[in-house]
């Protein structure tokens, strides 16, 4: 017995094309970013020092200047309603991956196009696109321009702090890609998401209605 | 080691006539020999234990085999010109006793280098003599590191024309490299020299140790020499064990341009090498910069009692108090002190020093300089010993690594476990 007895699946269009873009992209940004960090921060060596630094430097750049698009496209969008938090059926969300999904129940908060993030997902992505990914942005724009801190009055900052505080974040990110890439897995077949993420479709469970917290829309949140 | 009691032999590079002891007059104009720097015939010669005089007759050194000839004068004094490369290596290449002794940077190669032993002299390159950085001003030549470093302030022909070119930055200024690359931004911290010299000592061998504690010994009750692997002399029964080296990679300090030295009043701790001198800088300094240098080591007598360096007199007659006339460090011990004027125990001993040249000739062509890799690196890094900047890459964060890695492993071995929860699971189900 699994989820597709009992419902009847629908296939929706979940992500636009920029959405898959943008996050292919930050996803290769940072893969590269992790790779060309870690051995910067002397973990190995695999392009050696100068060539990790250089390819770190250019990509964090180009990560920066592609973020703001993104930032832009969320606020345009109002694809920003996605990421307030709640804890509305917080508690059944983690009952359902602590317990339920061994038992092979129905996900309690099914994706739609309106409300595609669960309330665990609301909090893991808002803390990550606008705490932790700024933060890591933000240590590491500080780190490259380390020679201009005296001519822009920021010469009481530790060159030791700010690479500490980026090589957290890189460690905090790593471990959150460890999580998101064994969550793709967990969809009603193993490469559901993942196929969602590549041509934006996605099937879920039909359901009738989506609940009022839900929905993204202008006239909810203004009400 | 030192000057006191020795003067006839050390002032033989002095450009002073007759520094023979104390005694000597140093405001005394007439004793300035200006032709050891000036003349070009390449035949002046100087006689290695004359106080800096040349020979009146034919007299055999027997230091070195050689009859030492009276100059010819007329010669020698109309063939006077701006300073040659040979002038200066006449004393700068030859310290300590001879040739590659003191400098791990200065020695005879240096006379006709190619551009791959120094990008600047190379004959076969811009074929830059001396003079063409140690520029002068009323003869007062600039350069001089001890108690004055050679620029005070970091000024570039750029800014001032009349500036001397004493430093890299003089010509090159303090962002010599293609804008935007990282060496720029390297130049607050690191002195050129630690990139562009990757190491010393690259055509010829240099002294690295000299160990005089082993002096006196003699074969068939003589004095003799040995030599070693690099056709340099390795023992000299007047001077002890001498170890060299041959493309030697150059020790790091924090350096702001001076150097400091032990007098023969400072008290010394005989329970630790004593550096005779060391660069000084510290990395809070705006001045200070990491910068290479040669450390040559070795083991010198001192006061067991009054904890201080000691001079022996050397240099002397077969009949004097010389070390090198009796070979016994009590006699030359007692001699060059009393002559130094300064107490002197009896009580004596070897003690390990050290004694640092600072590295900055034989600058290498700009392929062969130091790649980022040499020093942010955390093994053997170049700057391992170097304190007081956070270097990438040879530094990082024991606390935030270990955190980090167990939060990095616990997702690992969460979504693991979960993974295996949902295999069971669902075979169970399918059974």
């Amino acid at each position: 017995m699994n989820a597709n007895d009992t419902c009847k699946m629908v296939n929706i269009y979940l992500y636009t094309r920029y959405e898959r873009f943008w996050h292919w992209l930050q996803s290769a940004l940072i893969g590269v970013l992790l790779v060309t960090g870690f051995e910067a921060n002397g973990l190995y060596t695999l392009f050696g020092f100068k060539t990790a630094f250089d390819i770190h430097n250019f990509v964090g750049i180009t990560w920066l200047i592609a973020f703001a698009f993104f930032v832009f496209w969320v606020f345009t969008t109002g694809e920003w309603r996605q990421y307030i938090p709640t804890t509305k059926k917080m508690l059944l969300v983690v009952r359902y991956y602590m317990y339920g999904i061994f038992r092979g129940e129905p996900h309690p908060v099914p994706k739609r196009k309106d409300a595609k993030h669960n309330p665990l997902q609301r909090l893991v992505y808002l803390s990550l696109a606008a705490f932790l990914l700024p933060v890591q942005m933000l240590s590491g724009l500080l780190y490259w321009t380390y020679n201009s801190w005296g001519a822009w009055g920021l010469a009481w900052l530790s060159l030791k702090v700010v690479a500490a505080v980026h090589l957290a974040g890189g460690f905090a990110i790593l471990s959150f890609l460890i999580v998101h890439i064994y969550m793709i897995t967990t969809g009603h077949s193993l490469g559901a998401h993942t196929r969602a993420m590549i041509c934006g479709w996605e099937e879920v469970e039909e359901r009738e209605a989506i609940e009022d917290w839900e929905i993204k829309s202008r006239a909810k949140t203004a009400a | 080691m030192s000057i006191h009691s020795n003067e006839a032999r050390c002032t033989s590079c002095h450009i002073g006539y007759g520094w023979k002891d104390k005694s000597f007059d140093f405001t005394d104009a007439s004793k300035v020999d200006c032709l050891v720097c000036h003349e070009h015939t390449g035949t002046y010669k100087k006689f290695p234990a004359g106080a800096g005089n040349p020979v009146k007759e034919p007299i055999l050194f027997p230091g070195d085999g050689i009859t030492y000839l009276p100059p010819e004068w007329n010669k020698v004094a109309q063939s006077v010109g701006r300073p040659t490369r040979e002038n200066c290596g006449v004393c700068h290449f030859y310290g300590g006793g001879g040739d590659m002794i003191k400098h791990g940077d200065l020695d005879s190669s240096m006379t006709k280098p190619n551009k791959a032993l120094d990008v600047h002299m190379g004959v076969d390159g811009k074929n830059f003599d001396c003079t063409r950085c140690h520029t002068t001003s009323a003869h007062q030549v600039a350069g001089r590191i001890y108690s004055t470093p050679a620029a005070t302030e970091r000024r570039t022909l750029v800014q001032d024309d009349l500036t001397p070119r004493i430093t890299c930055e003089s010509c090159h200024t303090a962002t010599p490299h293609k804008p935007g690359v990282k060496a720029n931004d390297h130049t607050d911290k690191v002195a050129c020299q630690t990139c562009h010299i990757p190491e010393f000592a690259r055509a010829l061998p240099t002294k690295m140790r000299w160990d005089w504690s082993t002096a006196g010994q003699k074969k068939d009750g003589k004095p003799y020499k040995e030599k070693g692997p690099l056709g340099t002399t390795v023992y000299d029964t007047q001077k002890g064990n001498f170890t060299w080296d041959k493309n030697v990679k150059p020790q790091y300090f924090w350096y702001s341009g001076r150097i400091d030295a032990v007098s023969l009043k400072d008290p010394v701790d005989p329970t630790q090498p004593v550096a005779l001198n060391w660069p000084v800088g510290r990395p809070e300094d705006p001045n200070a910069r990491i910068a290479p240098f040669k450390v040559h080591t070795g083991k010198q007598p001192y006061d067991t009692v009054n904890k201080t360096m000691l001079v022996p007199h050397l240099f002397g007659p077969p009949d004097s108090a010389a070390y090198w006339a009796k070979y016994d460090w009590q006699i030359a011990l007692e001699s060059g002190m009393k002559k130094a004027g300064l107490p002197f125990s009896g009580q004596f001993d070897f003690v390990e020093t050290s004694y640092v040249f600072p590295t900055t000739h034989m600058v290498a062509p700009k392929e062969k300089s130091v790649s980022c890799n040499e020093c942010h690196t955390k093994e053997n890094s170049r700057m391992a010993n170097i304190k007081g900047v956070y270097l990438p890459g040879r530094d990082g964060n024991k606390v935030i690594e270990v955190l980090g890695w167990v939060a990095v492993l616990g997702s690992l071995a969460g979504v693991l476990l979960h993974a295996f929860g949902r295999a069971v699971s669902r075979r169970r189900k399918e059974g």
